[in-house]
């Protein structure tokens, strides 16, 4: 059994292992018989993705292999420097800012970061921001500003934390203060949903130019159990939950809210690091140079006019 | 001197035996204490023996504050079921409901008017509403009041009461929190003054968007004010929360609020705050 397999993705896995293990012999018959599983592992996965349920899509999301953004980082950029910091209070791990070099050039890079294992998880609070965190996200988004360089934002957070301290600091006005900063920020943002958008701990630092979204993953305005448990004060319909929610990249992209979808390798991103960051560093390049040809006062424009048009109404 | 005797002793009154025919008394929710339903009214709904501030519809909220000749606008957006949202109810039957309940279109109502002689536009949340939770004509009422302040060069004054975004709408009412703050970004950029009144209670989306914005924050005494509510927290961290956590008082001392302001000295206090400001 492979750590962290879901239950729709164990024959895959189980197909996995068997091919891996051939791989160590060498006869022409092994080969034959590689080269056939090798075929029929590539259908399982396209028949088994082709109907994934949001349900299943918020789980590949929160897959626990699943790259998050400091494995991204050395695959997409070629140099980082990390700034921490919000020079108030602390340095909050569950966001990573800092700057990079994309294609020759600066970047800011603001970004949440989950953690893969206890450790991990628990150094950057499962990347659930504390005010701190936001705090900090709101001073590099300034310095970009400041200095003329574009934001990549890397969204993959269960939500902000709902503890004490959180909101002894203001977790709600850190939050807005990032939204109404970056909605008026004097530099190109482009915002990429990686894993797991959790609601305004997500929207926090989600205001862009460039809404992408990986295909596997979900941006909600409640966790499916959430809802689940209060809308029907029952945790056990959390699949009808996230089906309801429209929480899918597809689902949103019909809804305009995001821009694009960034497919992901065959059997989901966390089946080959290097493809997934390879297809995103693509999709951001692209975006970027066309965002950089935008005079400033004209993104403003584009960038508050995309985001009054949100909503769905009538007028009587 | 650590301890102090204090001078009286406080003996609890013995119950008063009063009848109470349906209707002429209303017991506050705060200290159990029956109130003469007259003087309910006239106090404003605020408890006289505890000072407890019991919810303000808002139309009363309205006749309250503003002066008279206030003129409603935008009344005309209604929300629509486009996700096809069904829980225990369509979100189409909620509507429906609420709608007959309240006699509102949705959980907010934008006026042009004044207080104390000073124009304003202001938006009033109706918590009545589907707990006044931010959806797309929330989001859309906001943005086209920030417009009308813009254009009119009159400041903003929001009275805020609500359960956060409306998971009716999924992602969409998420994006209210943008359109909303992007929306004050404008008005302060202008240079405009926006004054927010959280009301009980304040929560979620809303308190992590437009609420928490404004140039002077005020809240009526002991509202819940909160991002993530008290039993998420109490879930999140296995243990109860102190008395008096995530209401004004604790957001006052905490340096989130500019003051309280009690709902008889509102109206007075919203004046003299403009009149400073911009007047
Ligand atoms: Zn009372």
């Amino acid at each position: 059994m492979i750590t962290g397999s879901l239950p729709f993705e164990t024959p895959i896995d189980e197909l996995e292992e068997r091919i891996n293990s051939l791989s160590t012999v060498s006869s022409e018959k092994t080969k034959e018989e590689a080269r056939q599983l090798q075929k029929e592992y590539e259908e399982l996965i396209q028949r088994i993705f082709s109907s994934l349920t949001p349900w299943q899509k918020t789980q590949l999301a929160r897959h626990i292999r699943r790259p998050c953004i400091l494995d991204y980082i050395p695959r997409i950029f070629d140099e980082f420097i990390e700034l921490h910091g919000d020079r108030l209070i602390g340095d909050d791990r569950a966001i990573i800012t800092g700057m990079a070099r994309l294609n020759d050039e600066t970047v800011f890079i603001i970004a949440h970061q989950k953690g893969k294992d206890t450790p991990t998880n628990i150094a950057c609070n499962f990347g659930m921001p504390n005010p701190e965190g936001y705090r900090k996200a709101a001073r590099i988004m300034r310095l970009a500003e400041r200095f003329k360089k574009p934001i990549l934002t890397f969204i993959d957070t269960p939500g902000a934390y709902p503890g004490i301290e959180a909101e002894e600091k203001g977790q709600g006005e850190a939050i807005a203060r990032n939204l109404f900063i970056l909605s008026g920020l004097k530099t190109p943002v482009i915002a990429t949903v990686i894993g797991e958008g959790g609601s305004g701990g997500a929207l926090a630092i989600g205001v862009a130019d460039k809404v992408l979204m990986l295909e596997n993953a979900v941006y909600s305005v409640i966790s499916p159990e959430g809802c689940a448990a209060i809308l029907w004060k029952d945790r056990s319909r959390t699949e009808e939950a996230a089906a309801t929610l429209h929480l899918t990249a597809k689902d949103l992209l019909e809804l305009q809210i995001i821009d694009e979808i960034i497919p992901e390798p065959a059997g989901g991103a966390h089946r080959n690091y290097d493809e997934a960051a390879q297809k995103i560093k693509k999709v951001i390049t692209r975006h970027l140079n066309k965002l950089k040809n935008i005079d400033i006062p004209a993104l403003l424009e584009k960038r508050y006019e995309k985001y009054q048009k949100m909503g769905k109404f009538i007028v009587e | 001197m650590l301890f102090r005797k204090p001078k009286y002793a406080t003996i609890p009154l013995p119950k008063k035996k009063i009848e109470t025919p349906e209707g002429l008394w209303i017991k506050c929710d705060e200290c159990g204490e029956l109130i003469y339903k007259k003087d309910w009214h006239a106090s404003q709904m605020v408890c006289p023996e505890c000072n407890y501030h019991a919810r303000l519809g808002a139309k009363e909220r309205l006749q309250l504050i503003m002066d008279e000749g206030v003129e409603e606008f935008n009344q005309g957006i209604k929300s629509v079921d486009f996700l096809g949202f069904i829980d225990s109810k369509s979100y189409s039957q909620r509507l429906e409901d609420a709608q007959k309940k309240t006699g509102f279109l949705d959980a907010i109502i934008t006026v042009k008017g004044s207080i104390q002689g000073y124009r304003v536009v202001a938006g009033i949340l109706c918590f009545d509403f589907m707990g006044g939770s931010m959806g797309s004509v929330m989001g859309e009422k906001i943005a086209l009041a920030v417009n009308e302040c813009i254009k009119e060069n009159v400041p903003l004054v929001i009275f805020c009461a609500s359960g956060g975004a409306r998971m009716q709408e999924g992602t969409m009412s998420l994006m209210q929190m943008a359109k909303t703050s992007a929306s004050i970004a404008r008005l302060s950029e202008a240079g405009i003054p926006y004054i927010s009144v959280l009301t009980h209670p304040t929560t979620g989306g809303v308190t992590a968007s437009f609420a928490t914005l404004a140039d002077i924050i005020i809240a009526e005494p002991k509202v819940l004010i909160c991002f993530a509510g008290p039993r998420v927290i109490e879930q999140t961290i296995g243990q109860k929360l102190p008395e008096g956590f995530q209401r004004s008082e604790f957001l006052l001392k905490h340096g989130l609020l500019d003051m309280i302001v009690p709902r008889k000295e509102m109206k007075d206090t919203l004046g003299n705050i403009l009149k400073m400001l911009y007047y």
